[in-house]
């Protein structure tokens, strides 16, 4: 539960910071930390329950690009201030780090093997992205049928 | 002296330029443009933005204007503001001298967070993401440390020398070296930790987004461009985290 509670904070902490370092309005600090936070505690969970790390992150990042439509039509700002700050903490740093680390030791079979690796997240990254513009495009249309 | 007079590719064009060189989408500051031009009855503006350059014409057979964009930085405060100034515009029918001054006020407008905020933050990152990232405690404060000195390095570098990516490699390996000196001082429980954590900072997340975002658009010349741009700081960051690990093996 600690450990929980730890990640929580961590995460608020880490994708507010980023906004700052962006330069994101004042304003909107807060929902990019909770937007940074819920995305990365998901996508723990789905990985401390043997979920594959790949899948994890494609379903974080559409988690993520869902809550940013969300904040971006409540606070009427663009959608690109929150995706950014939540999409941070999934980007495969550590084994980009991993990957790296073996290119400079020679070992260039795990290295290629974590480089496939880092382009599978990336990917899965760019699939919750892509899904948040589904989603947006089918509320639109739904709502210019309404009319 | 006679003010020039304000015409209406003008201010689009400096729209433009404020969001393209605050890191906006390509997409949406074509968006933004054409949504301007036809505010004042523009029936078929023609915009047509990429990372380094903005054209613009008022019709697809008059004449076209071009704005080079050569300095690029995040500041996504700038892009909001013309977001709203862009909704006012429609909204109001503002005059154009109005939308005009407002505009030139907002390419002025200073950061919000100093520098040294700034570097706070990255420290508090880098802490941050070095627990979530599997850390223990003991990793916090030297991934704080090299973090916050990393980020200071690259944007003091970022000033003085006007060659990309050479920033980014000199923040990574002063984040290698302040690591592993703290790691060898007996600080930290784990130098991959602090390392993993304090170059977060550095690494380029709005270029990603906005890349693969861009793609999505169909904007392909920019979507490729900026996922260059992300992959050459990406290594640039790797390379000087290698240099160090090159010069004292651990």
């Amino acid at each position: 539960m600690l450990e929980i509670i730890i990640q929580l904070a961590a995460s608020f902490i880490a994708s507010a910071g980023f906004g700052v370092l962006f330069n994101a309005p004042k304003k909107s600090l807060i929902p990019c930390g909770l937007v940074g936070m819920i995305g990365w505690i998901f996508f723990y969970t789905l990985t401390n329950h043997q979920v594959d790390i790949v899948a994890a992150t494609a379903f974080a990042a559409i988690l993520v690009s869902i809550l940013s439509q969300v904040c971006s039509r409540i606070l009427k700002r663009p959608i690109i201030i929150f995706t950014v700050s939540g999409i941070i903490p999934l980007v495969p740093g550590g084994v980009a780090y991993n990957a790296m680390r073996n290119f400079v030791e020679n070992d260039y079979n795990t290295a290629i093997q974590l480089s496939a690796q880092v382009m599978l997240l990336a990917g899965g990254i760019a699939i919750g992205l892509m899904f948040s513009q589904v989603i947006n495009q089918i509320m639109t249309k739904l709502q210019k049928a309404r009319q | 002296m006679r003010k020039p007079s304000v015409t209406v590719e003008k201010i689009c064009l400096l729209a433009g330029k404020i969001m393209l060189a605050s890191g906006a989408e390509t997409y949406r500051v074509e968006d933004t443009m054409d949504r301007i031009a036809r505010c004042y009855g523009i029936e078929n503006p023609q915009s047509y933005a990429t990372l380094t350059g903005l054209h613009f014409s008022l019709d697809y057979t008059s004449s076209s204007y071009f704005l080079r964009i050569t300095k690029r930085a995040t500041d996504l405060h700038k892009i909001d503001e013309v977001n709203q100034l862009s909704r006012e515009i429609v909204a109001e029918q503002m005059p154009l001298s109005t939308a005009y001054d407002k505009l030139k006020t907002l390419e002025k407008h200073v950061p919000t967070f100093s520098l040294s905020f700034q570097v706070l933050a990255a420290a508090l990152v880098s802490g941050c993401f070095s627990l979530m990232f599997g850390g223990i405690w003991p990793d916090f404060l030297p991934a704080c440390l090299a973090g916050g000195i990393g980020y200071l390095t690259m944007i003091l570098f970022d000033k003085m020398i006007e060659i990309r990516f050479l920033a980014e490699f000199f923040g990574a390996s002063f984040v290698g070296l302040i690591a592993l000196s703290c790691f060898s001082l007996g600080f930290g429980g784990s130098l991959e930790m602090i390392i993993i954590g304090a170059v977060m900072p550095l690494v380029p997340g709005l270029p990603i987004t906005n890349a693969i975002r861009d793609l999505m658009a169909g904007h392909l010349v920019s979507g490729v461009s900026k996922g260059i741009e992300s992959l050459l700081t990406a290594v640039a960051i790797g390379a000087g985290i290698a240099i160090v690990y090159g010069f004292f093996p651990v």
